[in-house]
């Protein structure tokens, strides 16, 4: 798992409870304090009104639909908003645009959400249907019946097969791999359970099982979780604890935490910006109207007589909101719309990225959150796992000292170490059960096994015994493990190939063939491993009948323990684990002792005791564990190797270059950490220092370095982008996780090409957006001062309902889903490019001012050159052209074609699709309007296009066009100019880039044989491509 | 997300390699470079100076002589009669002497001209229903709300053509008189039909159909607009393509204007004969007024406007100029850019790192 970061001031985790949280609470009638129920006694368990097993994951049902759905998009700030619009616009007086301005964009957003809403409550309502028809065996009336799973209640006994799901938390009775210790007809005849009420909790169940007059103590170890599924089990028997929404699956679900990127944030505060910024326009207009009332509107009464009771101060009073409707384009609807849009297309792009596809286990990457894109290319803070994700987590068994000696290297006679590969393979054919993938090259240690090295042949059998690995042996001599870690797995195999054969386990023995030769151990205790013991043993008794307790941990726990007989022997091994480390091996050390008869009887009297214990049982196991692994004799020590994944070095050197920092949290010794560090590149000499202090923390003993500790638990709780790598790594992380794909090398392609372009598209994006917008509403502000501050809109109604939802939506969401700077080879090649994302250089506070300052400029040109250029002047045949709607016309055009060369001028990548959208928008914006203003249309809607003939009768003067060729310039020229300017003055990481880029496929294309030979290498790859498609 | 697709094998999952999926689409990537962006610079201010210079020397033949008569010649008398609202329905003309100098080649158009006229305020133009002015019977015995306050009369009666529009029509007349150097006055013959737009005349206005009766019959039940001296119906006897809601003066103020100064066409010069057919000989002239639109109201003022009209349309000096502007701009910007990139980016150190 891997969490990415932006900036430390934006870890503010939301979570939001959603309502299908809400609906689990309605289940409850009354607040549950202790669950209590029988087994296999229906009537007594449904008097408590338990859930049953049914689970309802979908939010709606046909009648709820839509008030439950429009009320929940109500709730959305921007929905409710425009609604508010709306309903202003149903007051004549205010009504400044016809209802179908605001109504039809509206009805759009909230159908498209509704349909998305829709078929996802479908897909919810299917899941549901499947999982609660699933069949089960449930035991009812003393006989075994197939029932569904929504049948099942708190109580029943189920009976579960291999390769089943399990249905409900169930308590564990009996299965085919233990033996049981009570008989289910007891259980069913008069089990009673007592335990806690549901809850999220994963980790912890506390409960009491009271059975014939006893009390049996329950806890996590002996609970099956519904969401599971039966391996490796023929069969096993369960009574069901928690059903249906109480299960600690559905506990868990449902509450989701809405991650939001730096650039909603940005965004949320500009919208706020905005709205002060339009509340203060539409103060200044509506002063200007009161002003204008008083001074001309009172003594143009006998033309435009006041309604009853108004006065300029009413007046003045309804233009601000007037004008809060005219201006409301500002924020327009379709902006979440189109940015939700942007960000599902560049999750697409992920999903469909072949260059993230795994072909080994046919994985290909997975965007599993659709709003974080453009946060990846903005990530400042990487923070990793080792194992699983740098590492593929496959374990081999590489080195090992026994005894003071080492084995698993090999030097040549000078004393020069020789690469393994190099040499041949120790010949394991001999032993007819040893794994056949096993590799190992020092032939001195079978040697030394198979000449009857007592400790050689100790070391062996504490690998064999000390463990919690699962055998299968499906065909005689074909052996499976089933490892719970890799390491375990490799070392239980390695003991394998040696001679000791771990073959078969039941509750209270251990089968091992040794050399040949089947030896049943009766298994004692199995004192378990956990993060803070960080060992593990095991107590058998051989044959012989010898009582010995094997244990293997961490070398430091380890040596702690040791009988001070061993000093002599420990030291030679601590030399030799330094050496494994230093190689960043994966270091266990080994010991064992020998315990006595009745030392071990009165242990295990007081170790049932404990385990049984309601109160503090942890702690007294604990001791006792403490009590019995003192005075161990060691054994010697194992090196395990976890290999690296492809290209994780240069993944991270990358990375680096790109300035990104990455923490690795790791488990392993320090020495261990710091060689990987410097074998992934990611430490160098002079970073050293550093390091250390990391790795102090790591192990928590530095009281300095605590609070670097809790801030990273912090981060790592907070806000963040998590990425799992599927395959090795459980499916948990991957579960949980935003991105998942399965190789760490990945990380760079999704941050330096899918992060920075999405970030890059977002930002250009919100820039242009706002500027459309901007442009758009200020030309209505500066007609104002013309019109006497009355609201009256500049452009037709109509083309203000299109313009953001048609005329100009394509173009921009072609180049927000297309747009690359330079494409991916490039991105690769200059990592530095990914350094704005992180200062947030594309889109901020700054760059939104220059944004409105330039909207500003350019609406005062829209404007006041076509004023100036048509207010006086007449048709070539005298006829009306100043009129409102030949105007309106002009306006509107003059405002599209220079918004779509500014696209033109932002668009940096032009495929055919950009082409289209621009062209077809175009082409689109003058068909509509012919077809709008045609005879037919006043004909049939005759108040709705009351602009008949306007378009045929001023687009086909010169002197319009000629309008509109000198807006366009005045609009394009500067900005042109002044990015001219910065090119060359101050060029940017992304102009130097695109520039050589630029040359170095013109130098290819006109002079073949003087090419750079640099960039020749990235030429032909990308010359490779193109041919490829 | 990716769907469940058909596939099935060891590379069932693998991504489509498209061009499109694999975000390789073929695509030109166009740079500000100097030798696209200069050239454009300098071509431009070329285009602009050219079209700048043409346009001016367009704008150049035409002539326009602009008269305001608010208080001008003898209607400084009218101008303080129409100040007192009771002698609304007093008739008041006068006269307007002014010469010509040059004459007026060509078409002569012939404008009045209103300053400080909102007809772009936002009530005034709803007021109006173009249901009722497309002849739709409906709409011409009930009105649409929009055109309250002047919906219906005092007596209940609807309004036909209804609205704060219609209601304000400019009603001043004009007839001109042009007296040679020699010989007698001449009255100036004005083509008062053919000049609104043609959609205008033929689809968006038309009279309600009259099923054999006559215009006046159709109109009954309506009343005039309280401001009119004469009924929709009466607006020209003479002339049924004229009368009603398709009479050209309507339809012209109609049209409402963009800005609160404007002018609108009266008439069109009738070139048939002498001394016209060649346009307006210089001499001097009389503007005899009918004078009965208040202005003083809303302080606002009264003109004629006489012009010759070319293919750019009327006497405009602001695009040529604009252009020649923009022109010497560009030319400006042109030559900074270029000693630019002469002395920063021509051997693009800055652009490489």
């Amino acid at each position: 798992m891997l969490y990415l970061y932006k900036i430390k001031q934006h870890f503010s985790p939301i979570a939001v409870a959603t309502s299908s949280s809400l609906s689990a609470g309605f289940f409850y009638f009354f607040t549950e304090e202790e669950r209590l129920f029988r087994a296999n006694d229906r009537p007594f368990n449904l008097s408590y009104h338990y859930a049953d097993n049914a689970i309802k994951t979908s939010k709606y049902n046909l009648f709820t639909f839509l008030p439950l759905n429009l009320f929940e998009q109500f709730q959305r700030l921007a929905n409710a908003y425009f609604l508010f619009l709306m309903a202003l616009q149903v007051i004549p007086q205010i009504s400044s645009l016809s209802w179908f301005t605001t109504a039809v964009p509206l009805i759009l957003v909230l159908s498209i959400t509704a349909v998305k809403d829709a078929s996802d409550d479908i897909n919810r309502h299917k899941s549901d249907k499947q999982v609660n028809n699933r069949m089960v065996k449930v035991l009812i009336d003393g006989e075994l019946r197939n029932e569904k799973w929504l049948n099942v209640q708190v109580g029943d006994i189920i009976k579960l097969e291999n390769n089943q799901f399990v249905t409900a938390d169930l308590m564990l009775l009996s299965s085919s791999e233990t033996v049981c210790f009570i008989t289910l007809t007891s259980i069913a005849l008069s089990g009673e359970v007592r335990c806690e009420p549901p809850n999220n909790r994963l980790d912890k169940f506390k409960g009491t099982l009271t059975l014939d007059g006893q009390t049996y103590s329950l806890d996590n170890d002996k609970v099956l979780l519904r969401g599971c599924t039966l391996r490796n089990t023929e069969w096993c028997f369960g009574l069901v604890i928690f059903g249906g929404p109480d299960t600690k699956l559905m506990q868990n679900s449902g509450k989701t935490t809405f991650k939001r990127t730096s650039i909603d944030h940005l965004m949320n505060v500009l919208v706020l910006c905005i709205f002060g910024f339009l509340a203060s326009m539409c103060t200044v207009l509506a002063i200007g109207n009161g002003i204008w009332e008083v001074r001309e509107g009172s003594v143009f009464t006998a033309f435009l007589p006041r309604e009853p009771g108004a006065n300029a101060a009413l007046s003045s009073f309804l233009s601000f909101w007037s004008y809060i409707i005219i201006l409301n384009t500002l924020v327009p609807i379709s902006l979440y719309v189109s940015v939700e849009i942007i960000r599902l297309g560049n999750s697409f792009f992920i999903d469909w990225d072949r260059k993230m596809y795994y072909p080994k286990n046919d994985t290909p990457a997975q965007a599993r959150t659709t709003t974080l894109n453009e946060e990846l290319g903005q990530i400042k803070y990487i923070f990793s796992d080792k194992t699983g994700t740098l590492t593929q987590n496959i374990m081999t068994f590489n080195r090992c000292s026994i005894n003071g000696k080492a084995y698993g290297e090999l030097f040549d006679f000078s004393g020069q170490r020789v690469e393994i590969t190099e040499t041949a393979r120790v010949d394991f054919s001999w032993n007819q059960l040893a794994d056949p993938k096993f590799t190992f090259h020092d032939h001195s240690l079978l040697e030394t096994v198979r000449e009857g090295n007592p400790e050689a042949q100790a070391f062996f059998r504490l690998l064999a015994l000390c463990h919690t690995v699962m055998p299968e042996e499906k065909k005689e001599g074909e052996l499976y493990y089933q490892a719970q870690s890799p390491d375990e797995g490799a070392l239980v195999t390695a003991a394998r190939n040696f001679g000791f054969v771990f073959r078969s386990r039941t509750p209270e023995t251990i089968t091992a063939m040794e050399m040949g030769r089947t030896v049943t151990y009766e298994l004692l205790a199995v004192l378990d491993f956990n993060n803070v013991r960080k060992r593990m043993s095991v107590i058998v008794r051989n044959p012989e009948g010898k009582l010995t307790l094997y244990c293997k941990g961490a070398d430091t726990i380890i040596f702690e323990r040791l009988h001070p007989s061993c000093n002599k022997l420990k030291e030679a091994t601590i030399g030799h684990l330094n050496e494994y480390a230093g190689d960043g091996l994966r270091t266990l050390a080994l010991a064992y002792k020998d315990l006595d008869e009745s030392y071990m009887d009165e242990w295990r009297q007081r170790h049932h005791e404990a385990s049984t214990a309601m109160e503090g049982r942890e702690e007294r196991l604990d001791e006792l564990y403490e009590e019995i692994e003192k005075d161990l004799l060691l054994l010697g020590a194992t090196a395990v190797e976890d290999k690296l994944q492809d290209g994780v070095p240069q993944t991270i050197e990358q990375l680096a270059k790109a300035d990104i920092k990455i923490w690795v949290l790791t488990g392993d010794k320090q020495e261990t950490a710091e060689n990987i560090g410097y074998s992934c590149n990611m430490l160098r000499e002079e970073m050293k220092e550093i390091f250390v202090v990391a790795a102090n923390t790591a192990d928590g003993k530095q009281i300095t370095t605590t609070h670097i500790i809790s801030s990273i638990i912090y981060m790592i709780k907070a806000a963040h982008i998590g990425v799992g790598i599927s395959g090795q790594e459980g499916m948990q992380a991957v579960l949980s996780s935003d991105y998942s794909f399965a190789q760490f090398r990945y990380l760079q392609r999704l941050l330096l090409v899918h992060g920075r372009w999405s970030y890059l598209r977002m930002c250009k994006f919100l820039q242009y957006f706002f500027y459309k917008n901007f442009t758009f509403t200020f030309v209505h502000f500066w007609y104002a001062f013309f019109c006497g501050f009355s609201a009256q809109t500049v452009y037709d109604e109509w083309f203000i309902t299109l313009y953001n939802m048609v005329y100009t939506a394509l173009p921009v969401l072609g180049m927000s889903i297309f747009d690359q700077d330079v494409n991916d080879r490039w991105s690769f090649q200059y990592p530095q490019l990914y350094t704005p994302g992180q200062l947030n250089l594309y889109f901020s506070k700054k760059a939104f001012v220059l944004c409105m300052m330039h909207s500003c400029y350019s609406s005062l040109i829209l404007f006041f050159i076509p004023w100036a250029a048509m207010h006086d002047t007449v048709r070539d045949d005298g006829k009306d052209l100043a009129d409102y709607q030949s105007f309106a016309l002009l306006a509107q055009t003059c405002l599209l074609i220079v918004m779509n060369i500014q696209l033109c001028l932002d668009t940096y990548y032009w495929t055919a699709v950009n082409q289209f959208f621009v062209w077809g928008s175009l082409a689109a914006y003058f068909a509509i309007t012919f077809t709008m203003y045609s005879n037919g249309m006043f004909l049939i809607f005759t108040s709705s296009f009351p602009f008949i003939g306007t378009a045929r009768n001023s687009l086909s003067q010169p002197s319009v066009w000629l309008t509109i060729f000198l807006t366009s310039l005045l609009c394009i020229l500067p900005v042109v100019a002044s990015r001219f300017l910065f090119v060359q003055l101050r060029p940017t990481i992304n102009d130097k880039v695109r520039c050589h880029m630029t040359q170095t496929i013109a130098s290819l294309l006109y002079t073949p044989y003087s090419y750079n030979f640099k960039c020749w290498p990235l030429l032909v790859s990308s010359f490779k491509e193109v041919t490829i498609t | 997300m990716g769907k469940v697709k058909g596939k099935s094998g060891p590379l069932a999952r693998r991504p489509d390699n498209s061009a499109f999926k694999q975000q390789r689409l073929p695509a030109w990537s166009p740079m500000l470079t100097a030798t696209t962006v200069l050239p454009f610079f300098y071509l431009m201010a070329l285009i602009c100076m050219l079209l700048g210079v043409w346009l001016l020397l367009t704008v150049q033949s035409t002539q326009e002589i602009k008269l305001d008569y608010t208080e001008a010649g003898t209607c400084d008398m009218c101008f303080e009669k129409r100040k007192n609202v009771s002698n609304a329905a007093q008739i008041c003309t006068c006269t307007v002497v002014f010469p010509i100098k040059k004459a007026l080649k060509g078409d002569v158009f012939f404008y009045y001209g209103l300053q400080n006229f909102h007809q772009n305020l936002r009530r005034y133009m709803d007021s109006r229903d173009d249901a009722q002015m497309v002849g739709r019977k409906t709409n011409l015995k009930n009105p649409s709300s929009y055109c309250e306050p002047f919906m219906k009369d005092p007596n209940g009666l609807p309004i036909a053509p209804c609205g704060a529009v219609a209601n304000s029509i400019f009603n001043d007349t004009f007839t001109l008189t042009y007296h040679g150097s020699s010989g007698p006055s001449i009255p100036v013959p004005l083509l008062r039909k053919g000049i609104t737009w043609y959609t205008d005349k033929n689809v968006k206005y038309r009279n309600p159909k009259n099923d054999n009766m006559t215009l006046a019959q159709v109109f009954e039940g309506t009343a005039r607009p309280l401001y009119w001296q004469k009924p929709v119906y009466e607006l020209d006897l003479l002339d049924p393509t004229n009368n009603g809601f398709i009479n050209d003066d309507l339809i012209i103020w109609m049209r409402e204007a963009a800005f609160p100064n404007f002018k609108k066409l009266y008439g069109v010069l009738y070139r048939a004969k002498q001394p016209f057919t060649k346009g307006l000989p210089a001499g001097n002239y009389t503007i005899n007024i009918s004078y009965n639109f208040p202005v003083q109201y809303f302080r606002g003022r009264k003109e004629v406007v006489l012009t010759t009209l070319t293919w750019f349309g009327g006497q405009n000096h602001f695009l040529p100029i604009a252009y020649l502007v923009t022109s010497c701009l560009i030319l400006l910007i042109a030559i900074i850019l270029t000693v630019v990139w002469w002395k920063f980016g021509k051997n693009g150190k800055r652009l490489e790192e």
